[in-house]
């Protein structure tokens, strides 16, 4: 178990940092759903790059921006989630 | 051939009008020829903030309706040499004017004028894409609350999404005592965040609501902490080094503007 020493000790987080670091996150969101071809180009360019490797399904592929918690769990970070069917990897080569 | 720049924001009551009338008049003070174009359009406040309520007689939409000309519809401020103000309509709506009409007013009276200055409505719709129309310098005022820090950077993104390039930041209403103790975001916060270049911080000043009961913009008065923030923004508009006052240093912003007017420090 990972003990909060800031909250044991009643030093908590200031409120400005609390306010800084929710206007990163919710930011990230605001900026890339304002601009409808900013997932789009994302997505253009990981189909571009994958299949110098593999063979994938590009109509089924999925992209999204969404939220999660971060590796010591103690915050949520915003995290870009791909799910990408492959339909062959291709031999390259060996 | 002068220049036309926007006051915007994004969210309302964070501002812009009285930013729009401090500059409007320091720059007039500044020996410029100056017109402030309220486009508020069912909500004018620029005129009671400037005091010139009172002598209105035609408008915004007058001028691009064809009912008057625009030399006509201009009020003159008799206080400043320089200073012109054209009124909002107050019983019409922000649908009464199109971007095309602003641009080519803007046009006209960029010809005639050094700066033209518009104080543009809240919200993303109609009124601000009148105001943004004919303009090509653009200033982005907020306060240091995460809404309107959100609201600016939308506003930033449709700015360059139309081509007005490189907006400037204006922080207003910042409080030194929130900001020490943890409770306000920095300057630098708020830069870090937004990514683009300040023209001036003003601070939360009550001056300023006594100039607007008086409507009499606080850069003219030589005691008021807002009115020398607007002072100096001004010089910065027209292109001069001033720095930005450091809100994080220890002795804190009242202390050193005090130091700077030379007076006691308590
Ligand atoms: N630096 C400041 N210190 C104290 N009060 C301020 C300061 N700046 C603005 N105010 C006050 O905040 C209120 C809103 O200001 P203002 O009308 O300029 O905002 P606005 O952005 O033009 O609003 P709207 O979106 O409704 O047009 C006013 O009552 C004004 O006096
Ligand atoms: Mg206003």
């Amino acid at each position: 178990m990972i003990l909060d020493l800031s909250k044991i000790f009643g030093k908590s987080k200031s409120s400005k940092d609390v306010a800084k670091e929710r206007l990163q996150l919710v930011l990230i969101h605001d900026r890339a759903n304002v601009s409808p071809q900013f997932l789009e180009m994302v997505k253009g360019e990981i189909i571009k790059v994958i299949s110098n490797y593999m063979e994938i399904d590009e109509s089924a592929l999925d992209i999204q921006l969404t939220r999660t918690k971060n590796e010591e769990g103690d915050r949520v970070v915003p995290a870009l989630i791909a799910n990408i069917p492959i339909r062959n990897v291709k031999n390259s080569g060996k | 051939m002068g220049e036309v720049l926007v006051v915007t924001s994004g969210k309302g009551g964070v501002g812009k009008t009285t930013t729009t009338a401090n500059i409007g008049t320091g720059l007039a003070l500044a020996g410029k020829k100056v017109v402030l174009i309220d486009t508020d359009i069912g909500l004018r406040n620029l005129d009671v903030v400037m005091g010139l309520e009172n002598r209105i007689v035609y408008d915004l939409v007058d001028v691009v309706e064809g009912s008057c000309r625009v030399k006509q519809a201009l009020i003159k401020d008799k206080r400043y040499e320089g200073l012109f103000l054209l009124p909002a309509a107050q019983t019409r709506d922000k649908t009464a004017v199109k971007p095309e009409q602003m641009l080519k007013l803007c046009e006209e009276l960029k010809d005639e004028f050094d700066l033209v200055l518009i104080d543009c409505p809240a919200g993303i719709e109609q009124g601000f894409k009148n105001a943004i129309a004919g303009a090509n310098r653009a200033i982005v005022v907020t306060t240091p609350e995460v809404s309107a820090v959100r609201d600016a950077d939308r506003i930033i993104g449709l700015l360059e999404a139309n081509d007005l390039r490189n907006p400037k930041l204006l922080i207003n209403r910042v409080r030194v005592d929130m900001v020490k103790r943890g409770d306000m975001m920095t300057i630098d916060d708020i830069i870090d965040i937004l990514a683009i270049d300040l023209i001036g911080v003003v601070p939360d000043d009550e001056k300023i609501v006594v100039s607007t009961n008086k409507g009499e913009p606080a850069v003219t008065d030589s005691k008021s902490i807002a009115g020398q923030a607007y002072r100096n923004i001004t010089k910065r508009i027209l292109g001069e080094d001033v720095p930005i006052l450091d809100l994080e240093a220890d002795e804190g912003f009242l202390v050193k503007i005090k130091k700077m007017f030379g007076m006691k420090t308590t």
